[in-house]
This record gives structure tokens, C-alpha cells and sequence, in this order.
């Protein structure tokens, strides 16, 4: 724990619309070109992930995830209070995601 | 590392802008056809006019690829009473749909006309408008020769509230539907557009925001010669000198609600949606019309998993909606039984509300998929869902994360997220550029399509008329001698952008949209007086004399949400004028006046129009009916139209 520690403003909420799986993802920036709002930008380094750099201004369109040519590099992360429900309707159990 | 922070954290900076800065400089841009906002109109009239062998231009905020309300997807193709399986003529249906009073009859007589071969083009370039797959097999209203999918919405009539004969036997059978409405694989459509651009050779702007329109001379109401451009990730400033300028943006979403707690999507659409083409309208001297026109957003925000505004969410097209205990519900379904009614009676809305309160409906309500046939499962789910909008990556991550269409019930928000407040407005499906048969605007050489134009309608409408608009520019554009810019204008214009880029402090866009906001809710809400009028008109003035000079922004895309502020403010302007003009109240313009109680005297059923001349509001009226015989009219302008085009 001897990382400097910034002070910084409160982070934006929501702070993160997608997460991405760095496995995965080869840092293509597609979404970067996609996204109709940059949210993102492309890392400095290249080969990873975009930084999600305008994270409240996402309105969940899903085009990054839906068109991203690496299947799981991009996973959706809806904001809590965005979050469905359902429930099996032989067993009345609930889910939500 | 995915976040700004992490990346603060771990690299103990933060990042630098990674496009080049070019704040100031300036790039030049000729063309013929100009064509500002790249979603599914602008898309369209680029394609249109390029097909014409002109030179054509394409200005885009986002990426041209999935940018607009249509980008992502789009489940319907409404009113296309011209295609085979159609029992009702397009003439007939166009007369239809304009008898609703203050629609735009022009729109409606081009999409009836002309939206099926917009269509049938659509395929040409890839897009997926039949089942050629036969996934749907055996749906209803699935035909089997043509492979088309006709959508339960509309059933004799056009409504989006229940059939009052809904429940009578024999109501919307099969033998008598008028089919006017076509499912479709709508994701296909937005990258299918932008290739074809790409291939006439339309040259796109990406991530250029339209800022200005530029006049013969500079003066207001002069010929529109070209326009100006801020690119939102280097800050350059582009001057568009063109022969015709098609304007195709769309209205201004989120004029009346800043969510700040989810800002990217304070109503159903994007923050990217701010009004820009109406108010480049505006000050270039053009007419608007109907701006006086608002109504709730009638979603309560952040509830994006909620499908549409109206209905019960959790229903669409044929999902019965049951309460906690499996009780059938009275709602909508938007679907066959129902003629594709997406808004419950309000009667049946305060019923249903009755009895929950007594207990007898117990909350929370669900949509029963597992309650459907097969088929009808899911070609809701897959192709209505999966294809609409910003849907698709709901029922991606639902079904990723274990929802089963066959065995689960979907949660429906409706009554337990509460009502939308009467203060939160939508200026959408109301105001736009006034425009004539051949969408050309009230001033020479501007053009519009799509939502730019008053009283719009949806996505194919966006299409055909963004079509026609291009077709229509480029005929003008043949003719027309080139104009001449005014640097006067350009320099001006300049001033304006660059303004919150030369300060470092002070107001950032965020709080002056809520501003905004906050003075449209308190003075042009369910609330009309002129006095009220007349605080929310020196709100504004006084959020542009003291909060407007002391905008500042970091970054070209701050400096574009600050411009796109700087549109809102003027819009929300343009509707209060508008408001105070109309001294009467109107049921269809959702528009009720204390002061002028009286509901359209026949003396005020007319359009309002309003332009802006040496910095005063002109007013004037039009008839409703003002574009005169539709049939008439469409054909005395389209004597040269060669139906769906076929490459040379």
C-alpha cells in the first residue's frame, strides 16, 4: 500500500457501463470508432483495453458490446439501479441480474 | 484497466487527449450536397443525392456506423401500405395517418409513397428484411411466400391506444388486417448505410458536430451556401461551402430533465440529441413550426430496462402482462388481440391502479413469456427485441445472465417506479423546420428531413423522406451557381465555438444543461400563463447574459456538450415564443393554457410558424391542411420518380 494517494474529485456515477475482459479484448479500439457518444478513448498503450473516459454519458446502447469482433472482450455492466428482475414462473423464485 | 481512475491510479497521471489538438485551424470543405446528421435520414439523403452523380457531404456527430435514435436497430417499418401484402392503398393510408390533426401531411404522403422501395433498397445493400431463414416459420402474420413478417401494430386504424371495438368477437381477425407495418432485422440497417455511402462515395464526417449554417451574404434569411462544423475530438473548425444543405438532426431530447444521476440518458434518448439543426434553422432565418407541441417523457429515468414509455414495459408484442399471482392483466399487450395498442385507455389505467390498491392486483407485474406459443416467443424476444434499438443488448446480458423466455416471467416496472412527473417534457414528435413538397425549408437551398421536420414519425419515415430530400437537394443543387461564403459569418461563428475553450474556469455543461432544465420545468410545464412565460423567457436571458460567458471546457468533446447546451438554451427559447403566440389551448398539441382555457376554437386550429428576423420573432399560420391535395400534390412534384432504384 505505498501507492501515492490522489485527491481527486468524486468518481462519476455511473463509472462503469461495460467491463473489459483484457484476455480477451486485443486493444482493436472498434468500439472506440462505435460508440456513438466516446465514451472511450484508446489507451495509450496499444494492444489494451480503451479507457472508459466519458462513463456517464453512456446511454446503454449496447452498439460497443453487440459489434465488438472478439466475442466476451466487452461485458455490459449495467449501473445498479438499472438492474432486472425476473422470476421462474414454476418455482415463484426470483432473480435479478 | 479499464477506468479513468484506474488508469490515474496505476500510471500516477492522467491520460493525455489522444487526438491531435486543433483548436482554431480551419479546413475548407466544397461539395454540392451538404447533408448534416448521419442517422437514419441523413443516411438516406447523402445516398439519395449521391445517386444523382452529385458530390455529397455527410456530417456526423458520433460515427456514422450506429450513430442516431435508428442506429442501433429497428423493429418496425411502419406505414408501408405500398407493400404486396397491404390491404389498404398508400394514397388511402396517407390520408389516414394526416387526418390526425397537426401531423405533417407532406412526410406522411412521401413515407406512404415511397417508404416500401426505400425498403426493397434497404435489402439491395444488405440489410434483413424477410425471415429467409424460416426461423419464424408458422408466426402470425408471417407470410410464406414473400417471407415477410407483418407486425400486429396498427389494426384497421392507427392508434396507439386500445381499439374501442377491441374485445367485440371477431375484432382485427386475420382476413381484414390492413398489414401496413413489417417486422424487420433492423440492426442490419446503420452499417449497411454507411457502406453504401461509402461505396457512392459520400465523403462522411465523423465526429462532427454541425454548428451554423452559412448564408448568401451572412444575413438572416438569405440562401443557405454551406455550414459550419466543430470536430469533437481534435476541436478543428470546418467551413462546408455546398450548393444545397439537407438538414436531418434530430430535436432536443432532454431539454426539460438533466438526470444527473444517469446523465447519458435523462429520456429515452441519447444527450446527443440537443436540437442543433432546428436552431441552425432558427438563426439562419427559417421557419419553424408546431414548437408550442410538448408532452411527458413518460419514463421514469434510469429505468432503461424497461422497453417503451406506454405500455406495461415487460410487454411487447404479445407478451401478456400478469400480476404477482399469475392474474391476467388488462393492458396492452401490442399485439394481435389488441391491434398493436401500446398505451392502456386511462380509464383502464385508474382501474387497474383501484385495485391494486384494494389488494386485488398484487404488485409487482410480469410479462408471461413462458405464457406464449413457441413461435410468437420468440420472434418477440429475438427479432422485436433483438432488432429494436437500444434493446438488443438487454436481452444479450438478460439471457447471458440465466433469463429463460420459456420459463421465466420478466419484471414490469409499471406502478411500482411511480409516474413520470408532469414536469418532465419531451419536446419530441412536436416542432421542427417547416417544409414544402419537395422538403426544401423557407429558406433557399436549406433542405430537411427526418425528425428535422415538424411533426415527425419513425424510422421509416426518417428513411423515405430522408431519400426524397436527397433526391430533391440534388436537383436543386444541379442548377444552383455555387455560393459565396461570408467570412464575416465564418469569423463570427468561430468566436461563438471557440468562446469556452479560452476560459480554464467556471461553468461546465453539465450544470448549465440542469439549469436549463430546471427553468423549463418551472415555467413551461403542465402550467401554462403568459406571466409564467415571461419568468421562464428572463430565466433563460439570464442564464445567457451570466452563466453562458463564463462556459468553459477542458477538451474538443466538453467544448461540443457546451455547444450542444448553447442549442438547447436557444431552443427552449424558440418553444416558450411559440407558447406565448398560441392563445388558445389544443388536446392534440398536449398543450393546456390557464389563461386561454378554451380547447382548439376553430379559430386556432392552424399551424403557428415562427422565424427570427433582425433579432425579433416573426409569427405567422398555416392552415392544418396546408400542403393541399396529398395525391395531387406528391404527384404534380414526383412526375420524374422511378420507384426503387436499380443500379445503372
Amino acid at each position: 500500500m505505498s501507492k501515492e494517494v490522489f485527491a481527486i474529485p468524486n468518481v462519476p456515477t455511473p463509472s462503469m457501463p461495460v467491463t473489459f475482459d483484457p484476455e480477451i479484448c486485443n486493444g482493436c479500439n472498434h468500439c472506440v470508432e462505435v460508440c456513438p457518444i466516446d465514451v472511450y478513448i484508446p489507451h495509450p498503450q496499444k494492444g489494451k483495453p480503451p479507457i472508459i473516459l466519458h462513463a456517464e454519458e453512456c446511454w446503454y446502447c449496447g452498439c460497443c458490446a453487440t459489434d465488438c469482433p472478439r466475442p466476451g472482450a466487452i461485458r455490459f455492466n449495467w449501473p445498479l439501479q438499472a438492474r432486472p428482475y425476473w422470476k421462474n414462473k414454476k418455482t415463484g423464485e426470483t432473480h435479478q441480474l | 484497466m479499464t477506468t479513468w481512475h484506474e488508469f490515474l491510479n496505476e500510471e500516477g497521471h492522467p491520460p493525455s487527449w489522444p487526438y491531435p489538438i486543433r483548436f482554431g485551424e480551419e479546413r475548407v470543405v466544397d461539395t454540392d450536397v451538404l447533408v448534416i446528421g448521419g442517422g437514419i435520414a441523413g443516411c438516406w439523403a447523402a445516398i439519395g443525392a449521391a445517386r444523382q452523380g452529385l458530390r455529397v457531404a455527410l456530417v456526423e456527430k458520433g460515427d456514422t456506423v450506429r450513430s442516431g435514435s435508428g442506429g442501433p436497430g429497428c423493429d418496425h417499418w411502419c406505414n408501408a401500405p405500398a407493400n404486396p401484402l397491404s390491404r389498404v392503398t398508400p394514397d388511402g393510408w396517407a390520408e389516414h395517418m394526416a387526418s390526425r390533426p397537426y401531423s405533417n401531411g407532406i412526410g406522411i404522403q412521401i413515407q406512404c409513397r415511397e417508404d416500401f422501395d426505400t425498403l426493397l433498397e434497404m435489402e439491395q445493400m444488405g440489410g434483413k428484411i424477410r425471415d429467409t431463414e424460416n426461423e419464424y416459420a408458422g408466426a402470425e402474420g408471417r407470410d410464406d411466400k414473400t417471407k415477410f413478417m407483418i407486425s400486429p401494430r396498427y389494426g384497421t386504424i392507427h392508434s396507439y391506444l386500445p381499439d374501442p371495438r377491441m374485445g367485440e368477437p371477431g375484432f382485427n381477425p386475420p382476413e381484414t388486417r390492413n398489414n401496413v407495418v413489417i417486422r424487420v432485422w433492423g440492426s442490419t440497417f446503420k452499417p449497411a448505410l454507411k457502406k453504401e455511402c461509402r461505396r457512392l462515395g459520400v465523403q462522411i464526417f465523423d465526429r462532427v458536430m454541425g454548428t451554423s449554417l452559412l448564408t448568401e451574404d451572412g444575413l438572416q434569411g438569405g440562401r443557405v451556401v454551406g455550414a459550419t462544423g466543430l470536430d469533437s475530438r481534435t476541436g478543428e473548425f470546418l467551413v462546408f461551402q455546398s450548393r444545397a444543405t439537407i438538414l436531418a438532426t434530430a430535436g432536443a431530447g432532454s431539454l426539460w430533465l438533466m438526470s444527473m444521476e444517469l446523465c447519458g440518458y435523462s429520456n429515452m434518448h441519447s444527450r446527443a440529441i440537443s436540437g442543433d439543426g432546428t436552431v441552425m434553422a432558427w438563426r439562419a432565418g427559417a421557419a419553424l413550426t408546431k414548437m408550442e407541441s410538448t408532452g411527458m417523457i413518460m419514463i421514469a429515468t434510469g429505468h432503461k430496462h424497461k422497453w417503451y414509455s406506454g405500455a406495461g414495459d415487460a410487454s411487447y408484442e404479445n407478451v401478456p402482462l400478469v400480476d404477482a399471482r399469475g392474474r391476467r392483466l388488462p393492458y396492452p399487450i401490442q399485439g394481435w388481440e389488441d391491434a398493436g395498442a401500446m398505451v392502456p385507455a386511462p380509464g383502464v389505467e385508474a382501474a387497474v391502479r383501484q385495485k391494486i390498491l384494494k389488494g386485488e392486483y398484487e404488485l409487482p407485474f410480469y410479462g408471461d413469456f413462458p405464457a406464449m406459443a413457441e413461435v410468437e416467443r420468440r420472434a418477440t424476444w429475438n427479432l422485436m427485441l433483438g432488432e429494436e434499438s437500444t434493446t438488443r443488448i438487454m436481452i444479450d446480458t438478460f439471457s447471458a445472465a440465466g433469463f429463460d423466455i420459456n420459463r421465466d416471467l420478466l419484471q414490469s416496472y409499471k406502478f411500482i417506479e411511480g409516474q413520470s412527473l408532469p414536469q418532465w417534457r419531451d419536446a419530441g414528435y412536436g416542432g421542427g423546420v417547416l417544409v414544402d413538397w419537395n422538403l426544401k425549408t423557407t429558406l433557399d437551398g436549406l433542405y430537411a428531413a427526418g425528425t428535422q421536420m415538424f411533426a415527425p414519425e419513425d424510422h421509416s419515415y426518417a428513411a423515405a423522406t430522408g431519400r426524397y430530400a436527397g433526391r430533391k437537394a440534388a436537383a436543386y443543387a444541379r442548377e444552383a451557381e455555387a455560393g459565396k461564403i461570408s467570412r464575416e459569418q465564418v469569423e463570427a461563428e468561430k468566436a461563438r465555438v471557440y468562446a469556452p475553450v479560452k476560459r480554464s474556469g467556471g461553468l461546465e455543461w453539465k450544470e448549465l444543461h440542469a439549469g436549463i432544465a430546471r427553468a423549463m420545468q418551472y415555467y413551461m410545464s403542465e402550467f401554462k400563463t403568459e406571466p409564467l412565460f415571461k419568468m421562464g423567457l428572463d430565466a433563460l436571458a439570464k442564464l445567457e447574459t451570466e452563466a453562458v460567458p463564463r462556459l468553459f471546457a477542458l477538451d474538443p468533446h466538453k467544448l461540443m456538450r457546451t455547444l450542444e447546451d448553447l442549442s438547447m438554451l436557444e431552443y427552449a427559447r424558440i418553444i416558450i415564443e411559440a407558447s406565448r403566440a398560441r392563445k388558445a389551448s389544443s388536446v392534440p398539441l398536449n398543450f393546456q393554457r390557464i389563461d386561454c382555457p378554451e380547447q382548439d376554437p376553430a379559430e386556432w386550429n392552424k399551424f403557428l410558424t415562427l422565424r427570427q428576423q433582425d433579432g425579433r420573432v416573426k409569427l405567422g399560420e398555416l392552415p392544418l391542411d396546408f400542403w393541399g391535395n396529398m395525391k395531387e400534390q406528391y404527384e404534380a412534384h414526383n412526375r420524374d420518380y422511378t420507384g426503387v432504384h436499380r443500379e445503372k
